[in-house]
């Protein structure tokens, strides 16, 4: 009886080894089933989602123009206030003075890319950017300025 | 010899105390064990927290109801979508919003989604804790393809920030249906592996059958609930006792069993997958038309009043208990946190086992250590 259970016991625990070494071992012979993503060597061809939330960035048109109004919307939704809004007042072609932004100050630091200044943005002047190798050798270089210099806001855009 | 913390400390003959953590690689975190131990048995149990501690109840006291969401992504980081869900249920039920349906349905499917790649996370991390190294590699892959959805629809792979108060913060992109399709049948196949490579391992068996007792008038004085508590015979899935989204349009088992022990728990789990992808398998095909988000206004303000829903995350029940002056910002937020309740009841499941034991004990109780301590 002993013998028979302590035999048992051997064989039960040797076979489901050996059923587990067989799924190791169908890898094994299978290479083509195997994901693995080389990342520093496939840069060139890694292509992230569209929705990736890499990095708030401001696109600028041809002529380079963007859609920001400064309305502040956007500072007012981040929790951490990473966006910053300096304005300026400009006075346009027909005498009239128009609010314009100065500087679009985005401390990439303190992003937490939860996406809430995005949807709070009325003119969709700001977008996600599907970077995400944001590494640099120095702190300051996280504090970004979004609208490019001298650049206007579009027309047609209130 | 004196100790740290508290009266208590003092050592009988014999006894000596060693420090698990908080950098120990089995806590999954910055857990500190201080372990009272006579030879390699387990005596006496006290969690020391406090290492991660971020102040996301006070830092939501001056943000807005639809900005706090956001950190509750870090607190249980692997089930962020049930969390976010959860808040966001709460501040509806302060405004008294009906969300849409097609919102509905797609939180519970993305929460079911959590779920299973949650549960796939901890039966790798469990190989790992026991000492095999392969399954890790096996449950990654299927959970990098539910994370592929999530990155494809939510636009991040963890702290996704995707349930907003009215609903969800954008639709769903146009491949979802296909892809959460041919995740399911990928995931449906590979079950078997998992079974095979771990379930049926002797070595599994031998490591958690039997140990890490607990019972389940203990689960209920301690307050332990989800797996870890139906794994010991008690009724607590909030998704059939209490529905919220889209559970009550769906049918699944509540997986109980009464083993109360280390194995049991990791059947329960192993069960949960199954009925996750037959709750997704339900609903991914009707997915109504419609608006994803119900209006809100551009500054929400609760009523004056108290707030609370509880939802079931992997790990078990988190409540967000919400105290609204009727300002724009809460007054006061509580989260009833599973894990803080799970790991209360360490203590009394590893008492007497010895030490090895213990990282089982740890690894089938599925700690997430921001969340116990947030
Ligand atoms: S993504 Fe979030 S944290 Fe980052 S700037 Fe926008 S609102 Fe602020
Ligand atoms: S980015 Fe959008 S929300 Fe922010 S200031 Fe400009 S227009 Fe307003």
């Amino acid at each position: 009886m002993f013998l028979k259970e302590y035999f048992g016991t051997i064989y039960k625990s040797v076979k489901s080894l050996l059923i587990g070494m067989k799924v190791t071992g169908y890898y094994f012979t299978h290479l083509k089933e195997i994901q693995t993503e080389e990342y520093p060597d496939n840069r060139a061809t890694l292509k992230m989602f569209d929705r990736f939330k890499g990095e708030v960035v401001m696109p600028h048109d041809e002529n380079n123009e963007h859609r920001c109004t400064g309305c502040q919307a956007c500072e007012i939704a981040c929790p951490n206030g990473t966006i910053k809004i300096i304005t300026k007042q400009e006075i346009l072609a027909d005498g009239k003075k128009k609010k314009r932004i100065d500087t679009f100050v985005y401390r990439l630091d303190l992003c937490t890319m939860c996406n809430l200044c995005v949807v709070a943005c009325p003119s969709d002047a700001i977008v996600m950017a599907q970077n995400f190798e944001h590494s640099v050798y120095d702190k300051k270089q996280l504090k970004k300025i979004l609208n490019n210099p001298d650049s206007k806001l579009m027309a047609g855009v209130e | 010899m004196r100790g740290l913390i508290g009266e208590d400390i003092l050592t009988e003959e014999g006894e000596f105390i060693i420090n698990m953590g908080p950098q120990h690689p089995s806590t999954h975190g910055v857990l500190h064990l201080k372990i009272w131990l006579d030879g390699e048995t387990v005596k006496r149990i006290q969690p020391n927290l406090g290492y991660i501690h971020r102040s996301i109840e006070k830092m939501s006291e001056s943000l807005s109801y639809r900005n706090f969401i956001f950190a509750t992504s870090r607190m249980d980081y692997l089930a962020a979508h049930v969390n976010n869900e959860a808040c966001a249920l709460t501040v509806e039920k302060g405004l008294q919003l009906e969300v849409p349906q097609r919102a509905k349905v797609i939180r519970t499917i993305l929460s079911e989604l959590t779920r299973l790649q949650s549960h796939q996370l901890w039966w790798g991390c469990t190989g790992l804790d026991l000492g095999g190294v392969t399954p890790f590699f096996y449950a990654f892959r299927e959970r990098e393809a539910i994370m592929e959805i999530f990155e494809e629809t939510c636009g991040a792979r963890l702290t996704q920030n995707y349930m907003v108060p009215g609903g969800i913060m954008y639709d769903v992109h146009p491949n979802f249906q296909k892809r959460v399709k041919d995740v399911m049948i990928q995931i449906k196949g590979k079950f078997e592996e998992y079974d095979n490579i771990m379930t049926g391992n002797v070595i599994l068996e031998n490591r958690l059958k039997g140990v890490g007792y607990l019972s389940k008038e203990d689960a209920l004085s301690y307050g332990v609930t989800g797996p870890t508590a139906r794994a010991s015979g008690l009724s607590c899935d909030l998704r059939k006792s209490n529905p919220y989204s889209a559970y009550d349009q769906v049918q699944f088992d509540e997986i109980l069993d009464t083993g109360g022990d280390c194995y049991a728990r990791y059947m329960v789990r192993m069960r949960e997958m199954r009925q996750s992808v037959s709750i997704i398998e339900q609903l991914i095909d009707n997915i109504p038309e419609g608006d994803f988000q119900a209006k809100t206004k551009n500054v929400i303000k609760l009523p004056k009043g108290e707030f609370y829903q509880r939802v079931e995350t992997p790990r078990g029940e988190l409540g967000v208990f919400i105290v609204s002056d009727g300002a724009a910002s809460p007054y006061r937020i509580k989260y009833r946190s599973p894990g803080f309740s799970n790991l209360s009841a360490l203590p009394i499941m590893a008492k007497g086992g010895k030490i090895g034991d213990l990282v089982a004990i740890m690894a089938t109780i599925d700690l997430v250590i921001p969340d116990i301590d947030r």
